[in-house]
């Protein structure tokens, strides 16, 4: 078996556009979940918003490439707000119900056939990134990285605005956490009502943390679109969504950073264990009556899904959080 | 509690007579009104009229009229079920009433959601304590504090705007802290303290919001003797510095010791009131506490039945809906 290939893999995978992207959508997650307690279980449509809002405006309407992101943004505040007016005066699993139901609702719009001319069904669309890739700065005469660690112009570009966008995104959300307004917002996710008889207005700011975390997501999906150099709607299902939740609850909820390592460490055990089952295979250590190259990918979800139930039962505060905030609960 | 260890109506009217003049001011004006449901106070800080409050076809609240004198510790007193609670979520804007109109201070609050009620002066506790349990008994109190520039989202991220007046505001919590006995506990998380405790520090956040009115939704209910003594002690201080307090309490020695004023609620209306040891005399009272028949002994299936009852009123009432701001309704 190759080690220092599949060594390499997985550190690419660590940086790479999986992690970015899931490390922006599990921090607008975690504004949402983390600190204002709202359960959000559509931010895969955040990320949906700022995919297609980029690609629509540039591949079928010819926008400027700056258009097409502030567009983007600008969905996905009207989504968060159009979300929250409903569901956010009533009980948290209102919320969860809605959001799961409306992160459909796009997915199945986008992907469908009367719409194929906009939104490109579900082959998606593409050619819309021309006007980012004009914008890198690195000659694309040889490869970026350290060593066999290293990444093509255009990757290392995406990569490098992207941790940008991580770094941003958690400054804003360390100084917001760390204000008074922080502190009202974790006292919301503790027990509404106590924050509304101490005089504060919880409607309120549970809509602009609504808005915040759709508006981070959203920066995930640009850089989902601009790495992949495409948007298809079934990236943009459930599956994002929990994933990202799985981020959160791996790196730790209520952490600045926990959302930013929790995808750094998911992406890097699902590239290992899958090049490493992939070696295996190929050269005999598992026999192909246990297992298949095909098969690599389900199991490499089952293995990395055993290693978070282990987390939970041994470690349910994620790897940076607070067992004894955990221990809280249970009064 | 021992009713030996509080002092007596007399002894206590006397000493805050010296210790506070708006006190004695509010107990001359009550020594002139009149022991009737619904009777007019010189100086109502509260005022509400025929307000009504349905859950299907029961009737929690159909209060006629109701006054709150200011500077005076009010108790509003009534068997399970007779809708206190209920009476405070509406008075304070956690639930709708189906009508009625109620002003404090002169302006109209009926119809606020409860954080502009809270904004307005009037601030309140609940019954099932809600201490803030992963937030430090510190972020509990500075939360309380109104009008903080760094609760706005843009000054948020900017700490220069804010800084001064957060050491203000924090300055002002430990000083509250201390006097509730909480300083120690300060950078504690809010979950580990004890039960008594964390009535304290509800009592001690609700302060934070300076307001002229604070309701007390029975303050003294799951607290040990020793520590009931000190609420007490507490209570009474909120009024010798200028408040007005009202509180749902059922220990009737506590009421008969601290309240300046007793409000008897039966079946959701106003029964009786008065001071408190006239009232607890009246005959209403005793009939509404009691049921009509209560001198005939009771046979052990009717005290059977009897207790059920109580239980289930109970749980009615713990389960009442609080509506929240907007409308909509939370808790089950």
């Amino acid at each position: 078996m190759d080690w220092g290939s599949i060594l390499t893999n997985s550190l690419e995978a660590t940086v790479g556009i999986d992690a970015v992207y899931f490390a922006l959508a599990a921090i607008g997650l975690n504004v949402h979940f983390g600190y204002a307690g709202l359960l959000n279980f559509g931010q895969s449509a955040f990320l949906a918003m700022g995919a297609y809002g980029l690609a629509v405006s540039v591949a079928t309407y010819g926008l400027p490439f700056w258009a097409g992101i502030a567009i983007g943004l600008g969905l996905s505040v009207a989504l968060a707000i159009l979300l929250g007016i409903p569901t956010l005066r009533l009980r948290a699993d209102y919320l969860a119900i809605v959001t799961i139901a409306a992160a459909e609702i796009i997915r199945l719009i986008a992907r469908s056939v009367a719409l194929e001319d906009k939104f490109g069904g579900t082959d998606g669309l593409q050619q819309f990134s021309a006007g980012f890739y004009k914008m890198n700065p690195y000659p694309d005469t040889h490869r970026y990285g350290i060593g066999t660690v290293d990444f093509d112009a255009r990757e290392f570009w995406v990569i490098t605005v992207g941790w940008v966008l991580v770094t941003l995104s958690c400054l804003v959300v360390w100084l917001l956490m760390r204000s008074p307004w922080g502190r009202v917002l974790k006292a919301i996710r503790e027990d509404e009502d106590a924050v509304r008889s101490l005089g504060k207005n919880v409607y309120a700011y549970k809509m602009q943390a609504l808005v915040i975390g759709g508006v981070i997501g959203s920066l995930g999906g640009f850089v989902a679109a601009l790495g992949k150099g495409s948007v298809q709607p079934d990236l943009y299902g459930t599956e994002t969504t929990f994933l990202a939740y799985v981020v959160l609850i791996l790196g730790g909820a209520a952490r600045v950073l926990g959302p930013v390592v929790g995808a750094m460490i998911l992406w890097t055990l699902l590239a290992f264990t899958d090049s490493a089952l992939r070696q295996a295979v190929g050269t005999g250590h598992i026999p192909t009556s246990v297992l298949q190259s095909t098969q690599v990918g389900e199991v490499r979800f089952m293995l990395v899904g055993l290693g978070l139930v282990l987390l939970v039962v041994f470690r349910p505060q994620g790897i940076f959080g607070d067992k004894k905030e955990i221990a809280l609960d249970a009064r | 509690m021992t009713p030996d260890d509080l002092p007596t109506p007399a002894e206590s009217a006397a000493e805050h007579r010296v210790r506070s003049d708006p006190h004695a001011v509010a107990m001359d004006a009550l020594s002139g009104t009149a022991a009737e449901p619904g009777s007019a106070k010189p100086d109502p800080i509260l005022v509400a009229d025929s307000v009504v409050r349905q859950f299907g076809g029961l009737t929690a609240v159909n209060v006629a009229h109701l006054e709150v004198q200011r500077n005076s510790i009010t108790a509003l007193i009534g068997p399970n079920g007779a809708g206190k609670t209920t009476l405070f979520n509406l008075l304070t804007g956690f639930d709708r009433a189906e009508a009625g109109a109620w002003t404090f201070e002169r302006r109209v609050i009926s119809g606020m959601p409860p954080h502009r009620v809270a904004r307005a002066g009037m601030v309140r506790t609940f019954q099932l304590t809600k201490a803030l349990a992963k937030l430090t008994v510190l972020d509990n109190m500075r939360l309380g504090a109104g009008g903080q520039r760094g609760e706005s989202l843009w000054a948020a991220m900017a700490r220069p705007l804010w800084r001064r007046q957060e050491d203000a505001i924090t300055a002002r919590a430990m000083v509250l802290l201390d006097r509730f006995n909480l300083a120690k506990v300060a950078h504690d998380h809010a979950g580990t303290l004890s039960g008594g405790q964390r009535k304290l520090l509800e009592m001690a956040r609700a302060l934070m919001t300076s307001p002229r009115l604070v309701m007390l939704d029975e303050p003294m209910a799951g607290v040990n003797p020793a520590l009931a003594q000190s609420l007490l002690d507490h209570v009474r201080a909120l009024r010798d510095e200028g408040m007005t307090v009202m509180f749902v309490e059922h220990d009737m020695d506590v009421v008969r010791h601290i309240a300046d004023w007793a409000i008897v609620m039966a079946a959701g209306s106003i029964v009786a009131e008065g001071p408190p040891a006239a009232v607890m005399a009246d005959e209403r009272v005793i009939d509404a506490y009691l049921g009509a028949h209560h001198d005939a002994p009771l046979s052990l299936e009717e005290e059977e039945q009897r207790l059920a009852e109580a239980e289930v009123s109970m749980v009615a009432e713990a389960e009442a809906p609080l509506v929240t701001e907007e409308g909509g309704t939370s808790g089950s």
